[in-house]
């Protein structure tokens, strides 16, 4: 289902000396003070990539809180001249009709709170449960023994090459056999359990621990259930909330099948909100104040994780990607 | 970084450990039944939502299927019909258009950003900023752009009027997969960007100082040295975007409120269409099966092309 995260073949392959690896950076470009040409002009895309990286938010957020009446008059303007709230009022429903209509809107609303919550849940559970799930099978192909580990670590493996859309129809016809449509538990249970990219990146980070402690730890008489749950898991902590991070955003970002599997309003999540949000919004004419403040408001929970988390972000992608 | 870096890598795999002669064999003969319980949960999730739906998503492709009866077997019928569909094969022809230039494009793009990333040691809250775009959802980003490009309003093209040039249109059948494209790309650019600039990361600075000492230009050591020893990175890189855009969906459903225009009617956008909104779960799926053997092929020539499993680095 989720498609984003890109498993690593990388340590398998590019075990560079370990020697210089374990060195701290070192500066590369001896002269880094000195402003070159060339370094001026890498800046500037910098700038620009920072700025097109950056804007398209920008303008979501400013269109937001441009009165609809005055977006035709206003809309070259970086800053709307007489901002106001009414949008985002009209989308959470905190207005009556008539004034949602005279506002610009079509009276169709988002309810932010319970879709939020919704979404919580759903990226959630998946990433804790899944995460935990995936650790314990991770942990037997890195660490036991028993007969097919090697085969049956490959037969995961050939998931990651399975297109979503593969199995997303016969598991709706699943979900939909069991009556689960629209619940919580058809939403989950296609993702709560495995993900062949987190086994594959977690399994790589426990072959990576060294093997005397456990060793050790063996002797002394702890089972293997000791040693995944009080020693090996307690020593992955980094790894493995990398691994849900990913996944949260992952299932955050996640469309079709909740908009197939949970379309309703118990369940619907802010994607599928928002999306329903503009089909209620005619096409000729589409009530754009309404859309961007629907879209601010559905993009804030991901603002917040990037001021949060955004640096144990950028550093988790890292260890992903390069390990 | 990455804290594993340092650590020394235990290679030996599983099977090889048994061979070796150990003393501490009697410990591990509980090794079974703990590696059983502990595969459980994942073996069912995969079995139940991976295996057996991949088996009965051939059985489907096989049959009329309309979600409220029985599936009723008709033989090749629906891959007949899809050899003579016109709508397929475009929406087929659209969305490799779609795969082969964001991956190219998209990868090239990422690969001088990460450059940029590196050489310029580009601070971390740098590098989150470039990642937003990727972490917001398709359906706003959809959104978004389609208010940037908006016919009348949209700021994007007072911009390009403001410098003298004709603006653009979601629905002008030339501009509009380049359109999609481009946003494709946008919204990739950051997390590509830092994937392969991790794998940058790893190549020994001594390099970049003896290429320096022997006066190789910065251009000359992207060329020389970065890009033959993150090959292994690279591959992935190409190969997941591509899984990634072939299932390009959201952007085109939300961009275009529910309708696209033919030129951007991707396969994706197809199977829904077909499977959820004409309920013919078996031509979506023979569709699908179709996509999935594509897909298999063209990672299996990639990963062979770019010797992914090799990097000069070892």
């Amino acid at each position: 289902m989720i498609s984003t995260p890109v498993p690593d073949l990388a340590p398998s392959t590019t075990s560079a000396p370990t020697g210089s690896n374990a060195r701290p950076r070192r500066s590369i470009a001896r002269g880094a003070r000195r402003v070159t040409p060339g370094k001026a002009v890498a800046w500037t895309v910098v700038g620009l990539l920072v700025l097109v990286s950056v804007f398209p938010f920008y303008w979501m957020v400013r269109t937001a809180f441009t009165p609809a009446a005055e977006l035709i008059g206003d809309s070259s303007q970086l800053v709307p001249s007489n901002p106001t709230w009414i949008n985002f009022a009209r989308v959470l429903g905190l207005t009556s009709m008539e004034e949602s209509v005279a506002a610009g809107g079509t009276g169709a609303t988002l309810d932010f709170v319970r879709y939020t919550a919704n979404t919580l849940f759903y990226a959630g559970s998946i990433a804790i449960v899944q995460t935990l799930a995936c650790a314990m099978a991770a942990y037997s192909f890195a660490r036991l023994r028993f007969r097919g580990n090697s085969a049956l670590f490959g037969l995961f493996l050939s998931g990651l090459l399975i297109p979503g859309i593969f199995t997303l129809l016969p598991n709706f016809a699943l979900i939909r056999s069991l009556g689960w449509l629209n619940t919580f538990q058809g939403l989950i249970a296609p993702a709560i359990l495995v993900s062949p990219f987190a086994i594959f990146f977690l399994r790589q980070f426990f072959l990576s621990l060294p093997r005397e402690v456990e060793e050790a730890a063996a002797i002394d008489g702890v089972g293997v259930f000791g040693r995944f749950f009080r020693m090996t898991l307690p020593m992955s902590r980094g790894p493995v909330a990398t691994m849900m991070l990913i996944t949260v955003v992952g299932v955050w970002k996640e469309f079709m099948w909740p908009l197939v599997a949970a379309n309703s309003d118990g369940t619907r999540v802010l994607t599928v909100a928002l999306q329903r949000f503009q089909a209620q919004s005619p096409n000729t004419s589409p009530d754009w104040t309404g859309l961007m403040a629907a879209s601010t408001v559905t993009v804030i929970p991901v603002f917040i994780l990037l001021v949060l988390l955004g640096r144990q972000l950028v550093q988790s992608l890292n260890f992903s990607g390069g390990k | 970084m990455s804290s594993s870096t340092t650590r020394e890598r235990g290679e030996s795999s599983p099977t090889e450990a048994e061979g070796e002669p150990r003393a501490r064999r009697p410990i591990h003969h509980r090794e079974k039944w703990a590696a059983l319980v502990l595969l459980v949960p994942a073996m069912v999730g995969f079995v139940v939502f991976w295996i057996l739906p991949s088996g009965r998503s051939i059985w489907y492709s096989l049959t009329d299927f309309d979600l409220l009866n029985e599936p009723q077997f008709i033989g090749l019928d629906n891959y007949r019909e899809l050899l003579g569909d016109d709508v397929a094969r475009n929406s087929l022809v659209v969305t490799i258009q779609f795969v082969v230039a964001s991956v190219v494009l998209g990868t090239v793009l990422a690969l001088l950003t990460a450059a940029l990333m590196q050489r310029l040691r580009l601070k971390t809250w740098v590098r989150s900023i470039l990642l937003l775009p990727w972490l917001v959802p398709n359906v706003a980003i959809a959104l978004i752009w389609a208010w940037l490009l908006d016919g009348q309003l949209g700021y994007l093209n007072h911009l390009l009027h403001a410098v003298g040039l004709p603006g653009v249109s979601f629905y002008n059948a030339s501009q509009a997969m380049p359109i999609i494209i481009a946003i494709g790309i946008w919204s990739g650019l950051g997390y590509t960007a830092l994937l392969l600039y991790a794998g940058m990361t790893q190549v020994p600075n001594e390099m970049y100082e003896a290429g320096a000492i022997d006066g190789a230009t910065e251009k000359r050591m992207f060329f020389q040295i970065t890009l033959p020893l993150i090959r292994p990175v690279i591959a992935l890189v190409v190969v997941m975007s591509a899984i990634g855009s072939f299932q390009v969906f959201d952007l085109v459903l939300i961009g275009y409120g529910g309708n696209p225009i033919p030129a951007v009617r991707t396969i994706f956008f197809y199977i829904y269409q077909q499977s959820f909104a004409f309920f013919r779960m078996g031509y979506g799926s023979a569709i699908a099966l179709v996509l999935a053997v594509i897909l298999g092929a063209l990672t299996a020539i990639q990963m062979r092309a770019m010797r992914a499993n090799r990097s000069d680095l070892s």
